[in-house]
C-alpha cells in the first residue's frame, strides 16, 4: 500500500506540470494584449510598455514560462488586476466556504444516494425501485436555481427554520452550520439523485457476477452476501463518480452561491470573467486544477483501499 | 442400493421467454447413492447446469423457477423450502463447483477468508478457528505453501489454483453431495488431469456423492460410476458407465460417441450431428432428437418415455427399447 501511495503521489507531479503548462499556453493564446485590456484603447505606448514590464510580458516567452511555473509552485499567483490584492488572499477568503459546501453536499449525496441505490437494486422492478428511480429522475431534472429557490421559500421563508442569506462568519461554527444546511441540501440532493442511479446499476451488475453465485452456493445468508461480497465490488464505480462529482461541485456551485448569497470559488470565477481579470483567472485555473488533482489522488488511493488488484 | 443421499424426481425447471414459461429441464429424475459419481453428459444448453442449480436452489429468479418435481437431500425435501432453510443446507450438506474459476471467486476478498467463510457461517466457528481449518483444507487440495497464499487475492492465482480454491471452499464443511459443473472445462489439459485426480481422491477420502456435469466423454470414462445423457432438457439415456460406453442405445448417445475423433483409425470424417437442438419455445411433443436422428421413423412423433434396456440401463427411444424388448420376448 505504501508503494502504491508513493507511486500515485509521483504520478500526480507530471499531471500538475502539464496542467500549469496548459494554463500558461491558454492565457498566451487568447488574442488581445492584456495591457491594452487593462489600460483601455487610449493608452500611451509608454504606459503599455511600463505595464508589460510590470507584468513581466517584456521577457522572452521561455523566461515567462519558467517564472510562471516557479511562482505557481511556490503559491504566488500574482495580484488581481481589478482589486490589486494578492490572488491567494482573495481565494483564501472564500475557499473555506467552498470546501464547506462541497463536503456537506458530498455527505448529503452519498449518505442518501448509496443506501437508496442499494435498496433499489435489491428490490429491482418493484415499487421501491420504481419510486427511487422516479425520485432520482426528478432530482436530476430540476436545475439548482429552481430547487434552491423552492427550498428557500419552504424552509427559510415559510417555516423560518434556516436563514435566507448564507454569508456565514467563519469563526462561528454554529453560524457556519446554520447557513450551510439549505445550500448543502440543494446541491446534495442533486448529487444523491445521481449517486442513487450509479449505485443501483453498479449493485445490479455485481449481483449478477459469478462470485455472488459462489457465495450463495456456500450458504452465505443473503444479507451477508450483499454486505460482504457485493458492496465492496460495487463501490468502485460509485467512488469514480463521487470523485468526478466533487470536481464539478467545486467549480459549478456558482448558481447555489448566488441563490443563497454565499461567497465561494464559483462566484469569484464568474466575477473575474465579467471583469476580464486575467491574472485572477489564471490563478483560479491553477488553483482549481490543483484541487482537482488532489481529489483525483484521493480517489485513486480509495481505489487502492477497495480493490487489491489496483495496487499491482 | 443404499438409501440415496440425493434423489431428484420429475424435476421441471422453467424459464420465462417472451412472457411464457418454457421448461429448460423437463421431467428429470435420478438418484445418487453415497460415495457414487454420476456423470451428467450433454451439450451446452441441454439443461445440465440448470439441473444442478435447481438442486442447490439457485435457479436465477424471477426469470426462472422450479415448476414441479421433488428434490430430496438426505431425506429432506428441498423444493419449496424457504430461503433461510436452503442457506443452512447449501455449503454444509451440498456444495457446488462452477465452470469458471476466473470469475467465480470474489476479487476483493482473500482466498483464506473465502474458504473460511462457509465454516464460520455453518459451524459457528470463530474467525481464528475457521481460518485454522481453512488452512488445513487448502493444504488438502494441494495448494503449495498455503500459509503464505492464505492472505493473497484471487488475481494472484492461476486458473488451476483457483479451481483448487473452489474445491476447498466446497469441501470445507464436508458436504454429502458435491455438484461439479464442468469443473475442468476452462483448464489446460494437464491441469485438468490434476484436478480430476484430486477430485477422485477427495471423493474417496470423504465419501461424498458427486454429480459431475460435463460434455467431455473422455472425462466421464475416468471418473464416473454411472452416466446420464441429457438432450434438450430430458435425460435420454442412463446406465452404468460400462454399459453406456460399450452399448450406447439412444441415437443421440451414439452420435456423441461418433463425434469423438479416434487416434487408432486412419483419417476420418468427424461425424458432426446434423441440424440443431430445437429452441425452448419450439419443443416438439414427440422425440426431441427426431429432427436430427438418422433412424427417425413412425412413432417418433409420439412422446417418448424412458424404457429399460437392461438392468439399470434405460433409454428414451422407442426404436432402441423396442428392439431390446423384442429380444427379451424371443428369450
Amino acid at each position: 500500500m505504501i508503494f502504491y501511495i508513493i507511486r500515485r503521489l509521483l504520478a500526480a507531479i507530471p499531471t500538475l506540470l502539464a496542467v500549469l503548462t496548459l494554463v500558461f499556453l491558454i492565457v498566451r493564446v487568447v488574442p488581445g494584449d492584456p495591457a491594452i485590456a487593462i489600460l483601455g484603447d487610449r493608452a500611451t505606448p509608454d504606459g503599455i510598455a511600463a505595464l508589460h514590464a510590470k507584468l513581466g510580458l517584456d521577457k522572452p516567452i521561455w523566461q515567462q514560462y519558467v517564472d510562471f511555473i516557479g511562482q505557481s509552485l511556490s503559491g504566488d499567483f500574482g495580484r488581481s488586476m481589478v482589486t490589486g490584492r494578492p490572488i491567494l488572499t482573495d481565494v483564501g477568503a472564500v475557499l473555506p466556504h467552498t470546501i464547506d459546501l462541497t463536503l456537506a453536499s458530498l455527505i448529503v449525496g452519498t449518505v442518501i444516494g448509496v443506501p437508496v441505490g442499494i435498496w433499489a437494486a435489491l428490490h429491482r422492478n418493484r415499487f421501491i425501485d420504481y419510486t427511487a428511480r422516479l425520485l432520482s429522475l426528478i432530482g436530476l431534472s430540476f436545475p439548482v436555481f429552481v430547487s434552491g429557490i423552492f427550498i428557500l421559500l419552504l424552509f427559510a421563508l415559510h417555516w423560518r427554520l434556516f436563514p435566507v442569506i448564507g454569508n456565514a462568519r467563519l469563526d462561528d461554527p454554529v453560524d457556519r452550520l446554520d447557513k450551510l444546511v439549505l445550500p448543502a441540501a440543494t446541491l446534495g440532493l442533486v448529487m444523491a439523485a445521481y449517486i442513487t442511479r450509479v449505485t443501483r446499476s453498479a449493485m445490479l451488475s455485481v449481483l449478477g457476477e459469478d462470485y455472488i453465485r459462489t457465495a450463495r452456493a456456500k450458504g452465505v445468508p443473503w444479507r451477508r452476501v450483499v454486505w460482504r461480497h457485493a458492496l465492496r465490488n460495487a463501490a468502485m464505480p460509485v467512488v469514480t463518480v463521487v470523485g468526478l462529482y466533487i470536481g464539478i461541485l467545486i467549480g459549478n456551485s456558482v448558481l447555489t452561491e448566488i441563490v443563497f448569497n454565499r461567497p465561494g470559488l464559483g462566484k469569484i470565477i464568474v466575477g473575474a470573467l465579467n471583469q476580464r481579470d486575467y491574472t485572477m483567472l489564471q490563478g483560479l485555473m491553477v488553483i482549481y486544477c490543483f484541487l482537482i488533482v488532489v481529489v483525483n489522488l484521493i480517489t485513486d488511493l480509495t481505489y487502492g483501499l477497495i480493490d487489491p488488484r489496483v495496487k499491482q | 442400493m443404499a438409501d440415496p443421499v440425493l434423489s431428484v424426481e420429475h424435476l421441471r425447471t422453467e424459464f420465462r421467454i417472451g412472457g411464457a414459461w418454457h421448461p429448460a429441464v423437463d421431467d428429470v429424475s435420478f438418484v445418487l447413492a453415497p460415495g457414487e459419481t454420476l456423470a451428467l453428459v450433454g451439450e451446452s444448453g441441454c439443461g445440465k447446469s440448470v439441473t444442478a442449480l435447481s438442486v442447490m436452489g439457485l435457479v436465477p429468479s424471477p426469470q426462472g423457477r422450479i415448476a414441479g418435481g421433488r428434490i430430496v437431500l438426505e431425506g429432506r425435501a428441498l423444493v419449496g423450502l424457504p430461503e433461510p432453510a436452503l442457506e443452512r443446507l447449501r455449503g454444509a450438506r451440498m456444495a457446488m463447483i462452477f465452470q469458471e474459476p476466473m470469475t467465480s471467486l470474489n476479487p476483493v476478498m482473500t482466498i483464506g477468508a473465502q474458504v473460511a467463510e462457509a465454516m464460520m457461517v455453518h459451524q459457528g466457528l470463530s474467525r481464528r478457528q475457521a481460518e485454522a481449518k481453512a488452512l488445513a483444507v487448502l493444504d488438502e487440495v494441494k495448494i503449495p505453501s498455503p500459509a503464505r497464499r492464505f492472505h493473497e487475492y484471487p488475481h494472484q492465482f492461476s486458473g488451476g489454483m483457483r479451481q483448487r480454491v473452489m474445491i476447498a471452499m466446497a469441501l470445507a464443511c464436508e458436504p454429502a453431495v458435491l455438484l461439479a459443473d464442468e469443473p475442468t472445462t476452462a483448464l489446460d489439459v494437464t491441469i485438468q488431469a490434476q484436478v480430476l485426480g484430486l477430485l477422485a481422491d477427495l471423493k474417496q477420502r470423504h465419501g461424498m456423492a458427486v454429480l459431475f456435469i460435463t460434455h467431455n466423454l473422455g472425462v466421464v470414462a475416468q471418473i464416473a460410476d454411472r452416466v446420464a445423457v441429457m438432450y434438450a432438457g430430458q435425460i435420454v439415456e442412463e446406465g452404468p458407465v460400462t454399459a453406456i460406453f460399450s452399448r450406447p442405445a439412444h441415437p443421440y448417445t451414439r452420435a456423441l460417441f461418433a463425434a469423438i475423433p479416434r487416434m487408432d483409425r486412419d483419417a476420418q470424417d468427424l461425424a458432426a450431428i446434423a441440424g440443431r437442438v430445437p429452441s425452448l419455445d419450439a419443443m416438439p411433443t414427440g422425440c426431441r432428437f427426431a429432427s436430427r436422428c438418422p433412424q427417425a421413423q413412425v412413432g417418433c412423433e409420439r412422446p417418448q418415455v424412458l424404457a429399460p434396456l437392461d438392468e439399470a440401463h434405460v433409454a428414451r427411444c422407442h426404436v432402441a427399447t423396442a428392439v431390446r424388448g423384442n429380444w427379451h420376448q424371443a428369450d
